[in-house]
């Protein structure tokens, strides 16, 4: 298939794991931000081909994963009201929470349905005027335009029966959480191509200068993460510290003006709790005050949010970059896709996730 | 693993102790699994036949007999390539013809909603004829039974098989063993795509269709020029990874793909990357994997591309272990295929 093919070519790929090879002379630990990659490079196996001294950790961008577990026992909450059609992602159905997934909930009889776009779930509305209809917005900068798009739409047409559960992220302000962090040994990262294409690459300049770390914006194949790595390791030997762009086919620095000006009409930057991790300032959107009447939370303020409670597995420590999952004493054995303890192990995209599936005999063999 | 520190396990999500049935649990994955070892074979252990295959074998006065049911519960009735009543038939055929048996008889037990409309009915009654004669069964027996309008989702269909073993040894994952060649008889995962296109409303460019046939024929030709069939598999729910898992574990073997290898075309490997989902996950109703010994490959492969020019061979079998698994080739080197717990969940972004 042409556009992928190319970028999965084995050949190449082993030229420019050499080419890696070459230029390595120590140690180096690299951070990949996005799950998309992290799914990718285990995937294809990426990692095996790198020099041993290089060491990629996967970072926090699972927008699944982050997802705090009160705000998915809120989704359950809102979703079992009599009227209301619950509208998610569907990898988001299956997250545990303290009161089970929403899948479970399901089961048991609440309207969800799985959608792909937040103006399915639009649509959904605009022909079930009796209904309630609610949509669970996640993930990071890739998916807040859509969802902005899909609030504007709704003003536009005047529907009212729609209202949005937010609970998006930004990458900036994690990545800085990250590097802030006393025990951080993350050396270079691979920025998420997607959020890039969005957002361009300027938001990074200062972060890299004022860490002095390289940050090369990546794409999802094989090939790409190869180069974006490769890049990363040259700017490191060399004593750089830039931003680069690796996925320039579909990434400009300055992103794209119309989605980032839906973004910020229909959007207020807020300090956000990540699972996991905790409360990061202004790492998240809510909704601007013009637009409040479509939050879900205001529409159902009857429900109270159950905090957040601390310290649930080792995700944490995963999501910062601190440990890999097969460092997990319950990993594969007390903690699998079945039965999730935290949820990187539930999204294909998590980090535990794509190690269990791509890697258990290994980490098994290792234990 | 000594080095675990500081770190405690304090999960407090308390999964749900499976209380109820879930969606999952008819995916055909890990929680089916869970629920036919759970329930239903410890109450029917002493059913004669192979659990683990498609159908029973049964030997009945000197006759050997394959006997197998499915039902069907497709959304949408209608999809391109098929609808619900070509699939109750070729799917049954099919679970026949993999027992390497002649499909001879089929039964079909219908259940209507109330409102349900005549002339769709009809629709599907005559895609049945026209499926059954197209695979040379005859549907000799059937039952209708109407539900209240709300209490069932238009139409299921049941349809249960009888046919006529052929095969001159046993056709079963217990037969497949290190050296066997793996082909799979064309391009995979049509069938799931087309489905969730029409069900989700996806708007693609260009319309996948169902890859829905009978298989009876191609296998017929495998057995009659005496090629010595270890195992065959149609590639339904869960796709070719789960079936070759499900065989793998069977017969305690090490299956080995090349990712490079598995034919999946153009439109339907964009529709999945796009959708983030894995095509070795995805459902066919006409795909089937052989297992042949490697002297008689490249016979089975001709015999197989006569009747689609994409047939061809996958990997092969590599060792007797303790717990069977599959690997995939890829980039990197290779990687075990893992059994998915339900069905795939398209990924965010």
């Amino acid at each position: 298939m042409k556009h992928v093919d190319e970028f999965r070519d084995p050949a190449a790929a082993r030229r420019t794991a050499e080419a890696i090879a070459r230029i390595t002379t120590r140690p180096w630990t690299l951070m990949e931000i996005c799950g998309g990659q992290t799914h990718a490079i285990v995937r294809h196996g990426v990692d095996l081909l790198l020099p041993e001294s290089v060491s990629l950790l996967h970072g926090p961008g699972c927008p699944v994963c982050v997802t705090p577990a009160s705000m998915i026992a809120t989704a359950i909450a809102i979703a079992g009201r009599p009227g209301v059609i619950f509208c998610s992602f569907g990898d988001m159905l299956r997250v545990p929470s303290t009161s089970g997934s929403l899948n479970v909930a399901k089961a048991r009889g609440a309207d969800i349905r799985m959608v792909y776009s937040p103006l399915d779930a639009l649509a959904i509305a605009r022909a079930q005027p009796d209904r309630e209809v609610v949509f669970f917005a996640i993930g990071f900068e890739t998916t807040a335009p859509a969802t902005a798009m899909a609030v504007l739409q709704a003003e536009r047409e005047g529907i009212e029966n729609f209202s949005m559960l937010v609970s998006h992220v930004l990458v900036p302000p994690a990545i800085e959480a990250i590097l802030g962090d006393t025990a951080n040994i993350v050396q270079g990262f691979l920025a998420a191509g997607h959020v890039c294409t969005i957002m361009g690459y300027r938001e990074y300049e200062p972060i890299s200068q004022r860490y002095h770390i390289p940050i090369v914006v990546t794409g999802f194949e094989a090939l790409d993460l190869l180069q974006g790595i490769y890049l990363c390791i040259r700017q490191l030997e060399e004593g750089r510290a830039e931003v680069e762009n690796q996925y320039s086919r579909s990434v400009r620095r300055d992103g794209n003006d119309l989605a980032q000006a839906a973004i910020a009409r229909v959007f207020t930057v807020r300090q956000q709790n990540w699972r996991g991790i905790g409360d990061i300032q202004a790492s998240g959107l809510g909704l601007a005050p013009a637009y409040m009447r479509y939050d879900a939370l205001l529409r159902f303020s009857d429900i109270a949010i159950a905090p957040e409670r601390a310290g649930e597995c080792f995700s944490g420590e995963i999501l910062r970059g601190l440990r890999k999952p097969d460092a997990c004493p319950a990993f594969g054995t007390g903690c699998t896709p079945e039965h999730p303890l935290g949820a990187t192990m539930v999204s294909p995209e998590g980090a535990c996730a794509a190690y269990y599936r791509y890697r258990r005999p290994i980490a098994v063999a290792g234990a | 693993m000594d080095e675990i520190p500081k770190f405690v396990l304090r999960c407090p999500l308390p999964i749900a102790a499976d209380s109820a049935i879930e969606l999952a649990h008819g995916g055909g994955g890990l929680l089916t699994r869970q629920l036919i070892d759970g329930i239903f074979r410890p109450a029917f252990a002493t059913t004669p036949g192979d659990l683990t295959h498609d159908g029973a074998i049964l030997e009945i006065a000197g006759a050997r007999l394959a006997f197998t049911t499915d039902s069907y519960v497709v959304r949408p009735l209608f999809f391109p390539g098929g609808d619900i009543g070509t699939l109750a038939v070729n799917g049954t055929v099919n679970d026949l013809a993999m027992c390497g048996a002649e499909p001879l008889y089929l039964s079909a037990g219908l259940i209507i909603e109330e409102g349900f409309a005549l002339a769709d009915l009809r629709r599907i009654i005559d895609s049945i004829r026209l499926a059954a004669l197209a695979a040379g069964v005859k549907l000799v027996t059937g039952d209708t039974k109407v539900v209240e309008r709300g209490k069932g989702d238009g139409l299921y269909i049941n349809t249960s098989g009888v046919g006529l073993v052929t095969a001159r040894q046993p056709v079963t994952p217990a037969r497949v063993q290190p050296g066997d060649t793996v082909i799979i008889s064309g391009d995979i995962a049509r069938h799931g795509v087309a489905i969730m296109a029409v069900r989700e409303g996806l708007g693609f460019e260009t319309t996948i269709t169902s890859d829905c046939a009978p298989l009876a024929t191609p296998v017929r030709d495998l057995l009659r020029a005496g090629i010595d069939v270890h195992c065959l598999r149609d590639l339904t729910r869960g796709g070719l990874a789960t079936a070759l898992i499900e065989i793998a574990e069977t017969a305690n073997v090490i299956i080995r793909l090349n990712d490079t290898a598995i034919p999946v075309s153009a439109p339907v490997r964009g529709a999945c990357e796009l959708l983030g989902l894995d095509p070795l996950y995805i459902a066919n109703e006409g795909r089937f994997a052989a297992f042949v010994p490697a002297a008689g490959a490249e016979e089975a492969l001709a015999i197989l591309k006569r009747h689609d020019e994409a047939a061809v061979i996958i990997g092969h079998v590599e060792a007797f272990v303790r717990n069977g698994e599959v690997r995939l080739d890829t980039i990197g080197g290779s990687r075990p295929l893992d059994m998915l717990s339900g069905e795939q969940l398209p990924r965010i972004c």
